[in-house]
């Protein structure tokens, strides 16, 4: 869907298998993990969207996203990615201090 | 990843691969679209009625486009930090 690929541009555009050796499935699996990783991202673009949407959208939506609304959601999501690495960071280093 | 030692052809890689970027696409609308009847519903309808009042759909309509609006954002947000976070451990 054009506006997933919008953003996170990880597409590669084609898909060419004419160049690849005909004895080896690693184009596929390639191809496979690559999927894999978009679709993660893609899942946590939904739950970052569920939680700031919630969290930014305070008033009936209008004609347009309004500037405070944009500037919240992208707050919103630097943040909860900052505590997601500092809680991450945190429980590490708990963790090595017990050793 | 095991294919079972199958060597596949070219032609059958491809359908494969199609097939996949086929299924993602239907998946990701209907994660869009659930998502979308979910918000929209909360944000329009907090006492639902009898019917949907001509308010109400006009609401829902201007909340399908800022949610899509929203993704956007979202989607542009969350790649710009993770290509700041590569850059960092580089």
């Amino acid at each position: 869907m054009s506006f997933v690929d919008s953003g996170l541009n990880f597409d590669d555009g084609s898909i060419s298998t004419s160049g690849l050796k005909a004895n080896s499935n690693k184009d596929l699996e390639d191809f496979l993990m690559l999927e894999r990783e978009k679709a993660k991202m893609t899942a946590q673009m939904f739950e970052f969207n569920d939680i700031c949407w919630d969290k930014c959208m305070t008033d009936k939506p209008g004609q347009r996203l309004d500037s405070k609304t944009e500037t919240c959601i992208v707050n919103c999501v630097d943040r909860f990615i900052d505590i997601s690495m500092f809680i991450a960071n945190r429980l590490t280093q708990r963790t090595n201090g017990l050793d | 990843m095991d294919l079972g030692g199958v060597q596949l052809t070219n032609e059958k890689k491809a359908e494969v691969m199609a097939q996949v970027k086929q299924q993602i696409a239907i998946a990701n609308l209907q994660e869009t679209i659930q998502k979308m009847t979910e918000k929209c519903f909360n944000k329009c309808i907090p006492k639902p009625g009898t019917s949907l009042s001509g308010s109400e759909q006009k609401c829902v309509a201007m909340c399908m486009d800022r949610y899509m609006d929203s993704l956007n954002l979202v989607s542009k947000t969350y790649s710009h930090r993770i290509q700041q976070e590569a850059g960092r451990i580089q």
